[in-house]
């Protein structure tokens, strides 16, 4: 293996703005923070960590798509710096949230750990090799761990940081443990030569073992059905900003990093696409996942009164769809109608968990009920609320609507209504009419209701919420009626 | 002829003005509104005077939209999109005329109201199945919010059981539309192209793609059996959008079966024919019947509406021009009468009795405090069933003469239908407005504490408005005009009939 230091360093530019970026923001606090109020150590935290993401995607953007490097660990293509680029935004609009929304004893710490999040998706987006992929998928797990108990005086913020943490360690357990069959199985951590190793070794039932125990992992990662149960409870006791990290482009980059295990390095064990007579594979568990994951995701929607349960529920409907995304893949239209879902769906949600963090900052914001009368206490929210809310559902022009459409029209351009992916486009069409019903029932409470009593109090919008929530909503309309945008920086 | 597009853009442009407008006061909201309804009607009649029906189906615009699916941004017209387009100005009009007295949000009632029509206009002009989808939705989603924020009796139960109907629908149709396009390969949503590759399908997935997507339309249209979200939805809204409901959105639907499904998969139409023509006539008798006995005044209006739109579903069904054509001249008549009896009820009677009980308003001299609600009733009521001189007796004459042809049975019992649907109407006309002549007698003879009770409540009766009388006025001239000459719109909509896409689907027979 030929190994070369400089071009490493190259790679890892975003990486290493990141890193530096979290540093900074550490030591100026430490520094200069003394004396001041919380608002503005925040302030200047999220300043700081907005300029290293900038920083960040313009290596990125100056990287451009190299190919394999270092050896084949990395592998800067369309995909890789597509991914970067969408998680790198999600985390910025994550973090342009903050301010005026957020109550945090330790800011600092907190914009820090986001950073590092970053870090590791980054590299989650261009992981070639199973043990890379495997620790910057560590490394983003635990930021979020942290991140979803770090609201130290809110015992819900602890049980959902120890329940993520717990349910996580096992995933990644049972993930290392597929990772490390396969490793004796091909002799190699490396995709390219996974892959060609398993196009002789037979399938057999250890192969099997191993690829049902990364796609553990996988579903846990995704939020998709059966390994689900830790969204609801997360969601609901999670700082709002850590719940929209973990619910955006922390799935983005999941997503991409499974993609590119599955099909560059699982490939050949994929099993086919026919729905009863598929040979053993992933594609058929993959199948059985996105299928409970839209039917459990859309029906536990249905009776939630917690806001951002129904938001976990509805995430966990959507994690059915983009896995389809992610069994289109490998077809000719390769990963651009993933991408693009699974970027503007981290758009709508980040809006959705900020417009309940202001809310929840001037008063409380955990029951559906809670947004009632919010066309009164304030129009500028309840107007973005019902963009993101609507984009989530589907509806054109907005975003939400083509992703779907576009990772649909895929699975049955690619491979007809008779294979796996066609059957669940139609199934997922048929669940997304009962999908609306629960996004109505917020809109209701924030359109159509009146507010609990006469009065009510206006909800003050800090200005940087609204110039965050202002770019989300007009992303959102923007890609809709022109999707093309966003599909050319995909393909490259 | 190409100005047509500029419906849409003038219409959503006003819906954003509107909101804006409206922050300031209702009445700016209002203005804006009236001011873009009407420059829509007049883009359209201004496209209209050099309309050419024999050319046929006329390309209006036609870019790039997403390359990567092969979907362009394709608008056409021909003379039955230019019929239905004409219709949807007038609706628009008189429903915003209807709507003057809206105070509450006035802002967002107009501009919700404005993006509906828009949406509208555009799947009426769309020559590309992934165009008219995008409206089709665009037109779903201001109804829940026009009709749970503005409307009256379980307004948010009703509002909601029409959009998840509606939506539903859609989900049908998508999944047959993307189901058709990925079997023909997933190179183009226009139509045109969908029609060709769908040729070369099996006969099964013919029969099965035009059964989705048939019956996610006529969910819309208010087919049997799943029309119960209309007169729940119709009696819901607020006045302006229940003629919106009645006069156009049922009409998106039975397009939508007219336009995409049926010249699609002319095989699978073949197939399910019979079906179709059996729930059509047994939704003209069924809702006619239901309608013979609701208590409430909107409830009748509202099954009348869907025994109307069962002649638009028998018409399609019947296949053949003369009946198609009549369809379409149902459409836009169903669409004018409609608009007016939803207006009578929901704006002038009940927004000033506060009560739609048959009963309660028998008790109410209405032909005499509300004299003019009362002529513009009985006019409605004429025209609705389908009386000579308006325009519902030219459409459901061409119906049933090109229903015959087709089928004799068929015909014979919608015919039944026409006297059921006389019967509701007079029913309605007779108890609503001309019921409480032998009390008022009484009374003024021997004046009971009930007669009084009631003669003042009259006195406080709002005198009707000007909007209102101006919308009932070009209501009513539009549907007689019609009545006297229906030649002028067949004469758009025959020609149409003669393109190749859809002499697939008919089966001769010139009207």
């Amino acid at each position: 293996m030929n190994l070369n230091y400089s071009e490493l360093l190259h790679a890892f530019l975003p990486e290493a703005s990141l890193v530096v970026g979290a540093v900074l923001v550490l030591s100026i606090d430490l520094f200069s923070g003394r004396g001041r109020s919380l608002a503005e150590r925040l302030n200047v935290a999220v300043v700081i960590g907005l300029l290293a993401l900038a920083s960040a995607l313009y290596h990125t953007c100056a990287a451009g798509t190299g190919g394999a490097t270092f050896g084949g660990v990395l592998m800067l293509d369309a995909l890789g710096r597509a991914t970067r680029l969408g998680v790198l935004a999600l985390t910025a609009l994550t973090l342009g949230l903050l301010p005026g929304t957020a109550r945090l004893r330790n800011p600092a710490e907190f914009v820090a750990i986001i950073l590092l999040a970053a870090c590791g998706f980054t590299v989650m987006a261009v992981a070639q090799q199973l043990l890379l992929g495997f620790v910057a998928l560590e490394l983003a797990s635990l930021s979020l761990y942290i991140l979803a108990g770090f609201d130290k005086s809110s015992p819900a913020s602890a049980e959902a940081g120890l329940k993520y943490f717990l349910f996580g360690g096992v995933s990644a357990a049972f993930m290392l443990f597929g990772f490390s069959l396969l490793y004796g199985l091909t002799g190699s951590i490396e995709l390219p030569e996974i892959a060609r190793q398993l196009n002789v070794v037979h399938t057999g039932p250890l192969l099997i073992a191993a690829l049902v125990m990364v796609l553990v992992g996988f579903g846990f990662k995704a939020a998709a059905a059966p390994f689900h149960l830790w969204a609801p409870d997360v969601y609901e006791g999670a700082p709002v900003s850590s719940a929209a990290l973990i619910a955006s482009a922390s799935k983005l980059a999941g997503l991409t990093l499974f993609t590119r295990l599955l099909w560059a390095g699982f490939g050949p064990a994929s099993g086919g696409d026919a729905i009863l007579s598929a040979a053993p594979g992933w594609l058929p568990v993959l199948a059985l996942l996105a299928a409970a994951s839209l039917l459990i995701g859309n029906l536990g929607a249905l009776v939630q009164t917690n806001v951002r349960r129904l938001l976990a529920y509805s995430a966990i409907a959507h994690a059915g769809a983009l896995l389809i995304g992610v069994m289109v893949a490998g077809a000719k239209s390769g990963p651009a109608p993933l991408l693009y879902y699974a970027f503007t769906y981290g758009l709508a949600t980040i809006g959705a968990f900020g417009v309940i963090a202001v809310v929840d900052r001037a008063g409380r914001c955990q029951a559906i009920t809670d947004l009632a009368g919010l066309h009164r206490r304030s129009p500028f929210l309840a107007g973005c609320l019902a963009i993101f809310i609507l984009s989530l559902a589907g509806i054109p022009p907005l975003a939400g609507f083509f992703g779907k459409f576009t990772v649909f029209a895929a699975a049955l351009k690619s491979f007809g209504l008779n294979s796996s992916m066609g059957a669940l486009s139609l199934f997922a069409i048929a669940m997304s009419a009962i999908g609306l019903y629960y996004y109505l029932v917020i809109l209701k409470q924030a359109l159509v209701a009146a507010p609990a009593n006469e009065t009510p109090p206006a909800i003050p919008v800090s200005p940087a919420a609204k110039l965050t929530l202002l770019v989300l909503a007009a992303a959102l309309v923007l890609l809709g009626v022109f999707p093309s945008l966003l599909i050319d920086v995909i393909s490259g | 002829m190409n100005a047509l597009p500029w419906t849409i853009y003038v219409t959503f442009a006003g819906a954003a003005l509107a909101l804006i407008a409206g922050a300031r006061s209702a009445a700016n909201a209002r203005v804006v509104a009236l001011a873009t309804a009407i420059a829509g009607f007049v883009v359209t009649l201004f496209a209209a005077r050099d309309f050419v029906p024999a050319a046929g189906l006329q390309v209006l615009a036609d870019h790039t939209w997403i390359p990567s699916l092969g979907i362009r941004y394709q608008l056409s017209a021909d003379g039955i999109s230019l019929t239905l387009v004409v219709l949807t100005g007038l609706a628009a009009i008189a429903g915003i005329l209807f709507s003057w007295n809206i105070e509450k949000r006035a802002g967002e009632f107009f501009a919700l109201y404005l993006a509906l029509i828009g949406g509208v206009y555009g799947v009426f002009l769309s020559a590309d199945a992934f165009t008219l989808f995008v409206f089709y939705e665009i037109a779903i989603v201001p109804k829940y919010f026009l009709i749970a924020n503005w409307g009256s009796t379980n307004r948010e139960y009703g509002a909601m059981k029409l959009v998840l109907y509606s939506f539903a629908g859609s989900a049908l149709v998508l999944a047959g539309l993307l189901w058709a396009y990925g079997a023909g390969g997933g190179e183009s949503f226009a139509l045109s192209s969908l029609a060709a590759k769908a040729a070369h399908f099996l006969p099964w997935e013919q029969n099965a793609m035009f059964g989705l997507v048939f019956l996610g339309f006529s969910v819309l249209a208010g087919m049997l059996p799943f029309h119960t979200w209309a007169p729940t939805g119709h009696v819901a809204a607020p006045t302006g959008a229940s003629m919106l409901l009645a006069g156009v959105v049922m009409k998106l639907g039975a397009y939508g079966c007219l336009r995409v499904a049926i010249p699609l998969f002319p095989a699978g139409f073949a197939f399910w024919q019979p079906v179709i023509m059996a729930l059509a006539v047994a939704g003209i008798l069924y809702a006619g019947f239901i309608a013979l006995v609701q208590d409430d005044f909107k409830f009748v209006i509202g099954y009348s509406s869907v025994s109307h739109m069962g002649f638009v579903i028998l018409g399609l069904a019947a296949a053949n021009a003369q009946s198609v054509a009549g369809a379409v001249l149902q459409m836009f008549s169903h669409g004018i009468i409609a608009g007016l009896l939803f207006a009578v009820v929901g704006r002038m009677v009940y927004e000033r009795t506060h009560t739609r009980q048959l009963a309660d308003l028998q008790a109410l001299p209405l032909h005499r405090t509300l004299p003019f609600a009362a002529f513009t009733f009985v006019l409605a009521g004429l025209a609705s069933m389908g009386m000579p001189g308006f325009s519902g007796f030219p459409a459901e004459l061409t119906i049933l003469v090109g229903t015959w042809k087709s089928s004799p049975l068929a015909a014979t019992f919608a015919a039944g239908g026409v006297l059921v649907a006389a019967a509701f109407t007079l029913r309605a006309i007779h108890v609503s407005f001309f019921g409480s002549t032998a009390q008022l007698a009484a009374s003024t003879s021997a004046p009971t504490p009930h007669a009084s009770n009631s003669a003042h409540a009259h006195a406080d009766y709002a005198p009707i408005t000007w909007p209102e009388r101006a919308g009932a006025g070009l209501l009513i001239a539009t549907t007689v005009y019609l009545g006297l000459k229906p030649d002028l719109l067949l004469d758009w909509i025959t020609p149409a009939l003669q393109s190749p896409l859809m002499q697939a689907a008919l089966k001769g027979g010139t009207p």
